[in-house]
């Protein structure tokens, strides 16, 4: 099939390829890269058009790995919804579940208490963290440093250890509940924590003097793929990618959920908007997360982890064999029959790489009638195929890894 | 917040008079619908008025409604926001069952076209004037339209499954 | 950490003054079984989760699997990680056909082994039904242990693997089930 492809772009630009032959003898030619270039995470085609090593002209072919997740959510009762969205960006995959359930409890008009508001900031920071380690050490390493990601990738093991303390598993967390979290965050879990925030800084600072002013580094980021401010608010940029850019637009700071307005932290921005300052804006990201959990930990409050909801909130399980009235609610959750409003929402986070939203109509019955995800990755990738124009393609290959796209998010 | 809803609704409904209709806040959210004739018109005017500044097309999804009248079978529902007064707003349009057609809104975001591209490879919704109106995350070969109600959500190739037992019948037909 | 190193068990075989016998099949499936060169076909949440089996923590170098090939034709080892999209399928195949005899598979996370949790209409329901599979590790997706099991347990049908079975009508006719003729 992806020969198929190959062959219709060439098609397409044959013309383009012997008018330039004619005009001063150039020869261009047709690049394949991807759908499966281990320089590329995730499957992604791009078929260039070549003139040597300079890019003229790109197509992005997706939908690789589209898994019909919105035809899926139509079917599923909303519990069954969150394993979907761990898969969507599942480096960050606690963001999308909590963004999930907050839009499901703007649509229930649920108060979460203050304590599983903050746990619930402290994991999406984590899962910020992870997202942009990730995607600046996998930077590095196409940029040719493979030692950063050696050292940032220890740290990244111990946030998916604090993960398992408050859900039990490590990279597809499905996380929370509606009203809260499905447990408290145990004291192993806090002093986990309290240990990453101690020993993470001095780790991720020996990567920054590693990485950040390495003139190689330097010389293969700075200037290579610059989106202005208007162009990339045009293509629909949002996160660190527009921030770059130099916008300061944060759902966190502009519409703030789960009580981000209790958390001091800066908006790092960027200047021109190219490979070196996403990177730059990723790093200064992470210290701003590293601000937030240690202030959402020092001011952790006490109090229930979840909303009493007993008609949302799943029971536990000691009360589910001993009390008739949890196994009812009990099993009216789990067979999905919870009482739903009619109504639409829409509910924004801030996920790693941009605004995640949520659009649910729901018609009252156990299904929602229509989910549809906002998910940045498929709105900012489409600005790929003409920011590698006239660059070449080793740049190329830089520029995708620092817009960090997410083949799940993506392809839905 | 600066920019309050009356003035948002006061300023649309000057300019489109009879083509908007039933505003709504649900949750907070300015909602209406407008005529599919006047959808671009309304964009750019929502973009580039100097009081409304709705610079940012957040996102664009159809929505399918088989019971509905022939008329208003599918939907296209936009998303806008303003981030000088932090305002969204949310608008949709109803498109004919048999012939869902409405103009492309490439021309006034850029942002419009891949999104307006899987609305077209979920519901065979045309975007008249998109530059390059193909499937997108699909298959080229692939003649329906997925997320179309009618359309089954499971594959029929999986074998460990043994349909009697989910109640229902191979190919997904009914049990009568 | 102890200083002790593990050598690897010496086949059976005679032993004697200057010289060891023993038969080939084992020597080479013992040489096999440890330099794995691994081709990640890695599409979504379990190439994440490889990331970390190729990480410090876990290691993957230490089974023999230093190298990751990213090209099939120098590789023995065929990770398929994550969900195969029908359009992704022929892509998939095609990396298969290029690699090289002898070459192994394994399918990594439950949507490689059966379409996991997404039984939609884009999604391939297994590998298995496009190519021949010899270790699955299920989980979704599995932890870098399981990963690291998997790799084992395949590194144990390496290893006792006879010599001509690549040869053999069986193998042919495993592959000429999946439409794939060698000559």
């Amino acid at each position: 099939m992806s020969d198929v492809l190959v062959k219709s772009v060439a098609d397409k630009y044959a013309e383009l390829i012997k008018q330039k032959e004619n005009e001063d003898g150039s020869e261009l030619s047709i690049l394949n890269l991807g759908p499966t270039h281990p320089a590329t995470h995730g499957i992604f085609q791009n078929v260039l058009l070549m003139d040597g090593e300079r890019i003229v002209e790109a197509e992005s072919t997706i939908g690789y790995i589209h898994r019909a997740f919105e035809k899926i959510a139509e079917n599923r009762p909303f519990y069954q919804i969150t394993p979907l969205t761990d898969r969507m960006n599942y480096c960050s995959s606690p963001i999308n579940n909590m963004g999930w359930w907050m839009t499901v409890e703007k649509l229930l008009k649920i108060e979460v208490p203050q304590r599983a508001q903050y746990i619930r900031v402290i994991m999406m920071e984590l899962a910020r963290i992870a997202d942009h380690l990730v995607c600046n050490s996998i930077l590095a390493v196409d940029a040719g440093a493979f030692t950063g990601f050696l050292y940032v990738f220890q740290y990244r093991e111990k946030i998916y250890e604090i993960y398992e303390e408050l859900c039990g598993s490590r990279l597809t967390t499905n996380m929370g509940r509606i009203g809260g979290l499905e447990r408290d965050l145990s004291d192993t879990g806090f002093r986990k924590l309290k240990a990453f925030l101690k020993e993470f800084p001095a780790a991720f600072k020996e990567f920054e003097d590693l990485v950040s002013r390495n003139r190689i580094f330097m010389d293969r980021c700075i200037d290579v793929g610059a989106i202005s401010a208007e162009k990339a608010i045009a293509y629909g940029f949002t996160g660190p990618n527009l921030r770059a850019a130099g916008v300061d637009y944060d759902i966190r700071i502009s519409n703030p959920y789960s009580s981000y307005q209790d958390f001091e932290f800066d908006i790092p921005v960027g200047k021109s908007g190219d490979t070196y300052d996403r990177y730059c804006v990723r790093n200064s990201e992470i210290w701003e997360s590293v601000r937030i959990i240690q202030q959402a930990f020092d001011k952790m409050p006490k109090g229930p982890y979840h909303a009493d909801v007993p008609d949302y909130y799943l029971p536990p399980k000691e009360e589910v064999y001993n009390n008739m009235e949890a196994l009812i609610y009990h099993f009216k959750i789990v067979m999905g029959e919870i009482p739903v409003p009619k109504g639409e929402v829409y509910h924004s986070v801030e996920g790693g790489n941009g605004e995640l939203g949520f659009y649910l109509i729901s018609d009252g019955s156990r299904v929602p009638y229509r989910l549809h995800f906002r998910r940045p990755c498929f709105i900012y990738y489409q600005a790929f195929a003409e920011m590698v124009k006239g660059h070449l393609l080793s740049d190329a290959i830089v520029m995708l890894s620092s817009m960090n796209v997410i083949a799940g998010e993506l392809d839905s | 917040m600066a920019l309050a809803n009356e003035i948002i609704l006061q300023k649309i409904q000057e300019k489109f008079g009879e083509s908007v209709k039933n505003f709504t806040e649900p949750y907070g959210l300015i909602t209406f619908e407008v005529d599919k004739s006047k959808v671009i018109d309304l964009l750019q005017f929502m973009r580039d008025d100097e009081t409304l500044r709705f610079n940012f097309l957040t996102t664009l999804c159809g929505v399918h409604y088989p019971d509905n009248e022939i008329e208003s079978q599918f939907a296209v529902v936009y998303h806008m926001h303003n981030w000088m007064d932090n305002v969204r707003v949310r608008f949709k349009t109803y498109l004919n069952g048999e012939n869902p057609e409405v103009e492309s809104a490439t021309n006034v975001f850029l942002t419009a076209n891949w999104m307006e591209r899987e609305t077209y490879d979920f519901y065979g919704i045309i975007f008249k004037g998109h530059p390059d109106l193909r499937r997108i995350l699909n298959m080229d070969e692939m003649v329906s339209f997925p997320m179309r109600r009618e359309f089954p959500l499971e594959d029929g190739g999986r074998t460990d499954k043994d349909d009697r037992y989910f109640g229902r019948l191979p190919n997904n037909e009914n049990l009568n | 950490m102890s200083n002790e190193i593990k050598m690897v068990e010496a086949p059976a075989g005679v032993a004697g003054e200057g010289f060891f016998a023993t038969q080939i099949d084992q020597v080479v499936g013992l040489a096999r079984s440890k330099s794995l060169w691994p081709l990640p076909f890695a599409t979504s949440c379990c190439g994440i989760e490889f990331m970390a089996t190729m990480a410090p923590h876990y290691d993957l170098a230490r089974f023999g699997s230093e190298r990751p090939s990213f090209s099939p034709r120098q590789a023995d080892m065929l990770m398929v990680m994550g969900t195969i999209a029908k359009k992704m399928a022929p892509v998939l195949r095609q990396v298969y056909e290029q690699m090289a005899e002898p070459r192994w598979v394994i399918s990594v996370g439950a949507c490689a082994c059966s379409g996991g949790i997404f039984d939609t209409y884009s999604v391939l329901q297994g590998i298995d039904k496009i190519i021949p599979v010899d270790v699955y590790v299920p989980g979704c997706p599995p932890r870098p242990e399981q990963i690291l099991d998997g790799i084992m347990k395949l590194q144990e049908l390496v290893k006792n693997e006879p010599m001509r079975r690549r040869n053999s009508p069986e193998y042919k006719a495993l592959l000429a089930s999946y439409g794939i003729i060698v000559n």
